[in-house]
């Protein structure tokens, strides 16, 4: 592991990385005020993890980011995003049609169900990249 | 001189046959996939190009912000679409590149034609 | 009339393109695809579509670049020296032509008139307006809902598009991502079941496969 003496890449990977993660969360939840959203925010995200998986070894991020949980969320975030839009369709409405998410204003409705919806889109994108990261460096490393 | 006015469109299509060429053009597998991304790229940004208004700002509504003209939001949706399908098929793509390896030992075009054409 | 910057970019662009095109250094080729990407979120963001921008530096200078060097650390390095052969230049231009000839009917870059900003993208633009500037001023009073047109109310129109109005589109892109995710699993997670199974089994397993 020649990776181990690199010693300046060890330490300021590991003083920005949780900036990374700052920033994914930050892109999530001010996705509907700015640019930016579930999508991309995952992908930050993933972005953050694969920085600390190509610094620290594949084995290291395995301890701190389990393969097993990864694949749980790529379905997990999808579906939260299919279950808000079978809540609005037990709800009376169409599926995906956010109004009745909230009784008293639809308004507020249509932004719970954005935010769960960018939600989903975050989780899942974060775990397939990650996933598919482990995969191609997983294949590499027997 | 009307025709000044689609200079965009016109450097976009040749961005777009540089990256055709590499796809029709080298023989290497990864090469191609780096081909399909710029011509994919080129393709996003000929359609955001269409949603560009003059004097427009980002879709984005400001506080208080009255009679402004924004871009064209609706070709920017479809295109992070696009994106995303783009990166899942490149993922895809790089996946069978890596088992074309393992299999043939080799990802260069030429070189997968010649050995199919012995194992006949 | 077009900035400096953007002329600037694109002969950034098509010098990266050319160069891409003709590197045998496929690492070297990898990373300037990442530039590739940057350089043409820059000119999303002067196009005004900061969101496309956004995404595009995230995925193409970040992530897409990971994903090739991983794969050119299992596959070759560099890529054989090849003649120049004319066909491809033939069909590309040929391409090209047609293209750019289809270009000529299309409206100038820019055009606020043009078709594409009609219909159903002035309606977003001006439902979204309302609703979100009204909610400004009277917060408690729900908006614009009395009249039987639906808004979303946020200030981002792609992000209330995206999510909202073209909910399913997303699902569907969402979905997309999720099998492709499932693709490259079955495709490159064989080794890892292997090693799960006991030694006498894979040794079985190796000599009949």
């Amino acid at each position: 592991m020649r990776m181990r003496e690199k010693i300046i890449l060890r330490v300021v990977s590991k003083a920005f990385i949780p900036f990374i993660f700052l920033f994914a969360l930050y892109i999530q939840f001010h996705g509907d005020f700015g640019p930016g959203g579930g999508f991309q925010a995952g992908v930050v995200f993933a972005a953050g993890i694969i920085l600390y998986g190509v610094i620290f070894g594949l084995d290291t991020m395995r301890l701190a980011v389990p393969e097993r949980l990864m694949e749980y969320g790529i379905v997990l975030g999808l579906i939260l995003y299919g279950g808000v839009g079978i809540v609005s369709l037990i709800s009376g409405a169409n599926f995906l049609d956010y109004d009745v998410l909230n009784a008293h204003d639809p308004t507020h409705g249509q932004h719970l169900g954005i935010l769960l919806v960018e939600l989903g889109v975050g989780i899942t994108v974060t775990c397939a990249m990650t996933t598919i990261f482990y995969a191609l460096a997983g294949r590499g490393e027997k | 001189m009307q025709w000044l006015g689609l200079w965009h469109y016109w450097a976009v299509i040749i961005l777009m046959m540089i990256g055709l060429y590499i796809v029709i053009a080298r023989d290497n597998l990864v090469k191609k996939v780096m081909g399909l991304s710029i011509f994919q790229v080129s393709v996003i940004m000929f359609y955001v190009s269409t949603g560009k208004v003059e004097g427009g700002t980002a879709p984005i509504i400001p506080e208080g912000g009255h009679d402004l003209v924004y871009s064209n939001p609706l070709p920017h949706v479809l295109m992070l679409t696009a994106i995303v399908v783009g990166i899942s098929t490149t993922a895809l793509a790089l996946a069978l590149i890596v088992r074309i390896q393992e299999a043939y030992g080799t990802v260069e075009d030429d070189e997968l034609n010649a050995i199919d054409g012995a194992a006949l | 009339m077009p900035l400096p910057i953007e002329i600037v970019l694109f002969i950034f662009l098509l010098t990266t393109a050319v160069v891409i095109a003709r590197l045998e250094d496929l690492f070297a080729a990898a990373m300037l695809t990442g530039i590739f990407s940057l350089l043409s979120a820059g000119l999303f963001t002067i196009m005004d579509a900061v969101d496309v921008a956004f995404t595009e530096a995230a995925v193409g200078a970040g992530v897409a670049t990971v994903f090739i060097l991983c794969t050119l650390s299992l596959t070759a390095k560099r890529e054989y020296q090849q003649p120049t052969r004319i066909l491809p230049f033939i069909v590309v231009g040929i391409t090209g032509a047609a293209l750019i000839y289809g270009t000529l009917d299309m409206p100038a870059y820019g055009d606020p008139d043009a078709v594409p900003h009609g219909h159903l993208s002035a309606k977003f633009i001006e439902i979204e307006e309302k609703a979100f500037l009204s909610q400004d001023k009277h917060a408690a009073e729900p908006a614009q809902h009395g009249s039987g047109e639906k808004a979303v109310g946020l200030p981002n129109i792609v992000t209330s598009i995206l999510a909202s109005y073209r909910g399913y589109d997303t699902f569907g892109e969402t979905a997309v991502i999720f099998t492709a995710t499932i693709g490259v699993m079955l495709l490159l997670r064989t080794r890892r079941r292997e090693k799960k199974v006991s030694p006498p089994n894979r040794d079985q397993m190796e000599t009949t496969s």
